[in-house]
């Protein structure tokens, strides 16, 4: 039963959707703060490199390089966004530009394959990796073993942020802040919010987010440094976020959706299925734009929550 | 709690920072390489050296980097044209690659036709392509209000798609399947010699889609400094409330301005065919990411078409180099950082050009001031 081929696709759909759950989530928290990052592929694989680099030089047991790495990650994704955040909180740039130049300098072709190729980390297969970790009983339970129980841990760290990330933006003073800098930052701005302050926090911590994510890939699909490992997920988690209507439960559901998509035609074509996979892999796309243009329509839109100041700088003297 | 510094908007920009600013620019991102250099252990000056030299220096290394360029100058009037109205389109890499598609196509169906019918009409096909794609995320901007970055940025990905769906999984047009070779290893068909661009020797060798990139700079400066459209468009770029109230029609703008900007794109596609590849080439163009490229090539030249021109040949040349010099000796990824830093720099630059940094006196002296008066 545990073969048929929805569970395999489930499954995979998880596997391949961790990593876009984590980037789309960092990305949420920045759109709600009304700052738009292109960056996240750069920032991904940034973290990928380092969080990769860590895991092959940090002495100790796996669980402690496995958890440093992330960290490592973490912080490299974070200090990417922060070089977005000064120029686009603090220099008022174009925030579209700013983003396309940090996914150009950290991307593939960019800072991120300098560092792979200055660490000399290629072709090195991982000290230590993600693997599924829950008894063997649970594991191989019939239906839900494979897609629930059979993955790594960083599966289920995905769904504590998830949680913490619904209920800090919908059930705190400080998520309801955030939305209130990312909807009309005159009026929290008024209300003695530092602006400056949240959205340089949130797009870092976004930064962070995408950072872990490109490490999902380095430590636990692959496990190992390839230039450019995350093939465009940045660009989907993106996507995800519009997709999921700026809301981190269905973020996560997004997410396997689309990893489900990036699974699905090598394990349809494993089975002998025949397919364009091509069609499949442009649907996440082509479901993307339906969904904004969903989006889109006025009444929608209030409903719905694009944050209504995203992208655009708030400078005080000027309103 | 008072910050000392205070940047308010300059009421007039002068001339001369506008040509400061991006020259400094790039000095400091000169700089900020050579920190990373030395950081990891690389001669500075032997490595820019080196870029300089086989980006730049010789008939051999010019004649690559015009090759180079080629694709970005049309790429960077892409985003130009668009952004110039505050239309951020940044698919001109997928519309890039419905011009090659629609190019290849052409040529292919022309197939005797004489060269200079073959040529014009893969330009002409390659601009329609390239509206046709640009068209999507145009209207539904128009008439939906969508938001026409995501939707640009999302066609890229099915344009990238359909590229290869074309070539390595179904026997299209475009695939050539005329010997058992060719059937397993999927290429494009070669196209007729009559479609190949000529290419000007004037001491070095200038592709003809670099002429027509410069050709098509020329129409847009026209366009937007001495038409009405281009007046409109200026306006509604800087104040669309402003347009709206003197009833300029926006939405007809936003559509016009979307094709144009795929047309030029997609001219750069047909360019890829008939200059340099000769074939419908799914990876080549894929790996280039030339569409954003010129995000960055337009956001360096200001959205001046002319100085889009000056820019690719100039991140050409470095793009060149970068491809030249690849090996085990060069750090990979150099270009990119390179590049990147070199666009933080200007946007931070811009900020200077636009606003006036000045050290808030008042608030740091206010305590002895209060001291003086208070005797």
């Amino acid at each position: 039963m545990n073969n048929s081929i929805l569970v395999v696709v489930l499954a995979s759909a998880v596997t391949y959707g961790t990593p876009l759950a984590f980037a789309a989530l960092g990305e949420l928290l920045t759109e709600r703060s009304g700052v738009l990052n292109l960056g996240v592929e750069g920032m991904m694989l940034v973290g990928a490199v380092m969080g990769f680099w860590a895991v092959q030089h940090v002495p100790g047991s796996g669980p402690v390089a496995l958890c440093v790495a992330v960290a490592v990650a973490a912080l490299a994704g974070g200090t990417m966004a922060l070089i977005h955040s000064f120029l686009v909180i603090t220099l008022r740039a174009n925030q579209i530009v700013s983003g396309l130049a940090l996914t150009i300098f950290a991307g593939a072709g960019g800072l991120s394959s300098y560092l792979g190729g200055v660490l000399n980390l290629a072709d090195a297969p991982a000290r230590h990796q993600f693997n599924a970790f829950l008894p063997a009983g649970l594991r191989h339970a019939p239906i839900v073993g494979p897609i629930l129980f059979d993955q790594t841990a960083l599966v289920y760290v995905s769904w504590v942020f998830v949680a913490l990330a619904m209920l800090y933006l919908t059930r705190t003073r400080l998520g309801l802040n955030v939305r209130a800098v990312g909807e009309s930052p005159e009026a929290a701005d008024a209300m003695g919010i530092n602006v400056t302050a949240y959205r340089y926090a949130h797009t870092i911590a976004g930064g962070a987010l995408a950072g872990i994510g490109g490490a999902a890939f380095s430590l636990a699909i692959t496990p190992q440094w390839v230039d450019g490992l995350t093939e465009g997920a940045g660009w989907i988690a993106i996507a995800l976020v519009i997709f999921a209507f700026w809301r981190p439960g269905l973020c996560l559901l997004g997410a396997y959706f689309f990893g489900a998509f990036a699974g699905l035609p090598f394990t349809l074509q494993s089975r002998g299925v025949t397919i364009v996979p091509e069609l499949f892999q442009a649907l996440p796309y082509v479901m993307t734009i339906l969904a904004l243009v969903l989006v889109s329509s006025a009444g929608a839109r209030r409903h719905l929550g694009a944050p209504s100041a995203l992208g655009i700088p708030h400078v005080r003297e000027e309103r | 709690m008072s910050f000392p510094l205070r940047i308010e908007r300059r009421l007039r920009q002068p001339r001369w920072l506008s040509v400061a600013v991006p020259v400094v620019s790039v000095v400091v991102a000169f700089g900020a390489m050579t920190l990373l250099l030395l950081a990891t252990g690389h001669s500075p000056g032997h490595t820019f050296g080196r870029l300089f030299h086989s980006a730049f220096v010789g008939r051999s290394s010019l004649d690559a980097t015009f090759v180079a360029a080629t694709p970005l100058a049309f790429t960077g009037l892409c985003a130009a044209v668009a952004f110039r109205m505050n239309l951020f389109n940044i698919g001109g890499e997928g519309q890039l690659y419905a011009g090659a598609i629609t190019g290849a196509g052409t040529a292919l169906l022309l197939h005797g036709a004489p060269g200079p019918v073959a040529i014009f009409a893969m330009i002409v096909a390659g601009a329609a392509g390239g509206a046709a794609f640009a068209l999507v995320p145009g209207l539904l901007r128009a008439f939906l209000s969508t938001n026409e970055i995501i939707v640009s940025l999302m066609l890229n990905y099915v344009a990238g798609l359909v590229l290869t769906y074309l070539i390595f999984d179904s026997r299209s047009y475009w695939r050539d399947t005329s010997t058992p070779d060719a059937r397993v290893f999927p290429q494009g068909k070669t196209l007729p010699n009559a479609s190949s661009w000529p290419t000007a020797h004037i001491g070095l060798i200038v592709p003809l889609g670099f002429l027509v990139a410069v050709v098509i700079a020329v129409l847009v400066h026209v366009l937007y400094t001495r038409t009405r459209f281009g007046f409109e468009v200026r306006v509604i770029g800087d104040s669309p409330r402003a347009a709206r109230y003197a009833g300029m029609r926006t939405r007809r703008k936003i559509i016009a301005v979307m094709a144009l900007s795929g047309a030029i794109a997609g001219v750069g596609g047909a360019s890829q065919d008939g200059d340099f590849r000769h074939v419908l080439d799914p990876r080549g163009l894929q790996q280039s990411g030339y569409g954003y490229s010129g995000i960055v090539i337009a956001a360096l030249a200001r959205y001046n078409p002319f100085a889009v021109c000056v820019v690719a040949f100039l991140l050409g040349g470095l793009q060149n180099a970068g491809y030249t010099l690849q090996g085990a000796d060069f750090p990979s990824g150099l270009v990119g950082v390179m590049q990147g830093l070199i666009l933080f720099c200007a946007l931070g630059g811009e900020l200077l050009v636009r606003y006036r940094i000045t050290v808030d006196r008042r608030s740091s002296r206010r305590a002895p001031a209060a001291a003086e008066v208070a005797p």
